[in-house]
């Protein structure tokens, strides 16, 4: 069994700071960190392998740096990593991505051929999970998002059984493979990495591929030429009116705050009939 | 023609579950209503499911001057490549300039899938929507970034300019059932042996959910409470007032609180009659979530905390001193009507 991890590397959004005057990110406030449902991604793709044997290779989209997510990967256990690192990607959007991500997944498959793909729900700074089900149709492989479990995969069926999240509740569906899945955080624990791998890891050249490297590649669809979204602008939202701050000691405000619930009455007690 | 001059009106896809319309379907149909009248172009809901045609006038009823739908027993369960393929064959024939999906795990699944191969533009998760009539375009905003500021997206040169919208933040219209509307039904060659997924089970698991999304009364944790245990006093607050518990994106990432009570932009939305926010410092990711509620009370030691932006009412001190306080003044709230409080 082959599984490949897509897996992105990501500024950490609860520390990043952004501009106010030019409304634009400050990428040198954030670490750069392994998006951390692509981590959650990686570990089920280990598990499975564990069952079924074979092979976990990840693949990245980045500029060079992001071999560092790549050899985080083989940390958490993955066997072998590839990065598609090229001006001509920059700038993709969802669509633009996709379509790389599946040039690259292409060779990799010539190499091995690839019997399922594992994706994080979303990244943490885009938060659209819009790549994973694009790719999907790209290889033309069915898609499973939102996936809770990994229940069984039945090899000799080439088929696997997934508890996939729905709105309230959650479905179980079974797929026939190849095919691609998005996980979410809840399908498992990050393990701590073992000795071995994080020797590994350390020592871990991942293949690193420029568009030259990738066969048949259409440019038009690349990076920001590919992407038929653009950002118009950006804004801080515009504050709702009508805010006050109470005034006085902790007491004094939430005897304040009372005398307005008092007078909102109609809102907090309503009769039950 | 080119494909943005030939292609006209506002579509919504109508989400259905076991012949339920889901209520985001509803709140963009109002949403849609807004932009088809200033576009002056009809608006209209994509029904695709097994045995759903008796619900096109329920869409009527909700805005809408057309319906377009595919009923096949295949379409049964939401899957991505049946319910894609019916999809499909309906923007190609008939040509939307716009078309919404309810942020839900399916609305998501299918506009990500047709996205791709439509080769359109598709902004996740937005909280806004408007048009720039000159250049006739859908103005998609969300929050980027991981949520500190609002983008607006656009989708220039391809059509259908498509956006998944999160539940719980557009209105949807009262009920007409005196509108009049057009049906047009499309028969897709749909075989169950090509599919390559099979639904087994659906299970509705609504009691382990803490329904945020239907909570009248919110209290919500940010990561000021400092500890998972100072959390109880959330917890008993709550229960005076009868209210659910919630919290923001740091409070999960920290493990106090289990994702499904995570309010925000990667959270639930909730628009409930009282939210009362309590060391919650306010980023845009967490208000974008919360800003619909009809009354929001703040509580914060920090004077400058963003939250006293978005709050009606706010309470700058030690949270640790001022929610037992508010429990003690409920208490005597609530022993004086009878015992019993109560939200319609």
């Amino acid at each position: 069994m082959h599984i490949v991890v897509c897996v992105k590397q990501v500024p950490d959004t609860k520390i990043i700071k952004i501009n106010p005057k030019t409304n634009t990110l400050d990428r040198k406030s954030a670490p750069a960190i392994l998006n951390p449902f692509d981590a959650h991604a990686v570990q089920e793709a280990v598990k499975i392998k564990r069952l079924t044997g074979g092979t976990v290779s990840v693949l990245s989209m980045g500029p060079p740096q992001a071999v560092d997510v790549i050899k985080e990967s083989v940390e958490i256990g993955a066997d072998r990593g590839y990065l598609i690192s090229d001006r001509a990607f920059a700038g993709a959007d969802t669509l633009a991505t996709s379509y790389a991500l599946s040039k690259a997944m292409e060779k990799i498959g010539k190499e091995i051929p690839v019997d399922m793909v594992i994706c994080g729900k979303h990244a943490i700074d885009g938060d659209t999970g819009q790549v994973g089900p694009g790719l999907a149709r790209r290889l033309d492989v069915p898609p499973v998002t939102n996936v809770l479990e990994v229940s069984e995969v039945n090899a000799k069926e080439n088929t696997v059984l997934l508890k996939r999240k729905l709105t309230s509740g959650y479905e179980l569906v079974q797929a026939n493979l190849p095919c691609l899945l998005t996980v979410e955080k809840e399908i498992n624990e990050v393990e701590y990495s073992a000795l071995p791998d994080m020797i590994k890891a350390a020592k871990y050249k991942p293949v690193v591929w420029t568009v030259d490297d990738l066969v048949n590649v259409d440019r038009t669809q690349l990076g920001l030429k590919g992407s038929p979204t653009v950002v118009g602008k950006s804004f801080t939202p515009p504050k709702p009116e009508g805010g006050q701050k109470l005034q006085g000691s902790s007491k004094d405000q939430v005897k304040k705050l009372m005398e307005v619930l008092q007078d909102k009455k109609n809102l907090l007690f309503q009769s039950s009939n | 023609m080119s494909i943005v001059e030939e292609s006209k009106g506002v579509w919504v896809f109508i989400e259905q579950n076991g012949g339920k319309i889901e209520g985001v379907s509803l709140e963009l149909l109002g949403a849609g209503r807004k932009l088809a009248d200033k576009l002056q172009v009809p608006l209209a809901g994509m029904l695709l499911g097994d045995g759903i045609k008796s619900l096109s006038s329920q869409v009527i009823t909700y805005g809408a001057d057309e319906v377009y739908l595919v009923d096949h027993p295949v379409l049964k369960t939401y899957r991505t490549e049946s319910y894609m393929k019916s999809a499909f064959h309906l923007i190609k024939k008939f040509k939307p300039e716009i078309l919404l999906y309810g942020a839900t795990s399916n609305g998501k699944d299918l506009a990500s899938a047709l996205a791709t191969d439509l080769a359109t533009g598709l902004t996740a998760d937005t909280t806004h929507l408007d048009i720039d009539l000159e250049n006739r375009l859908l103005e998609a905003s969300r929050p980027a970034f991981g949520g500190n500021i609002m983008a607006t997206i656009l989708c220039k040169k391809q059509r259908p300019q498509m956006a998944t919208v999160r539940p719980k933040v557009m209105k949807e219209l009262e009920p007409d059932t005196s509108r009049q509307g057009k049906i047009f039904e499309e028969t897709v060659e749909l075989k169950e042996s090509d599919m390559r997924t099979k639904v087994l089970k659906i299970v509705n698991d609504v009691t382990n959910k803490a329904n945020l999304a239907d909570a009248h009364v919110i209290v919500c944790g940010g990561k000021g409470m400092g500890t998972e245990e100072n959390f109880q006093l959330l917890y008993q607050l709550a229960d005076v007032i009868g209210a659910t518990v919630g919290g923001t994106r740091d409070v999960v990432e920290a493990g106090w609180l289990p994702h499904h009570m995570q309010i925000g932009q990667t959270g639930e939305t909730v628009s409930p009659k009282i939210y009362i926010g309590v060391a919650v410092s306010g980023a845009i990711q967490h208000t974008v979530g919360m800003i619909h509620s009809d009354l929001i009370i703040a509580i914060n030691k920090d004077p400058n905390a963003p939250i006293f932006d978005s709050a009606h009412y706010g309470l700058v001190g030690d949270a640790m001193e001022i929610v037992p306080m508010l429990i003690e003044q409920f208490k005597q709230m609530r022993n004086a009507k009878g015992g019993e409080i109560s939200y319609a």
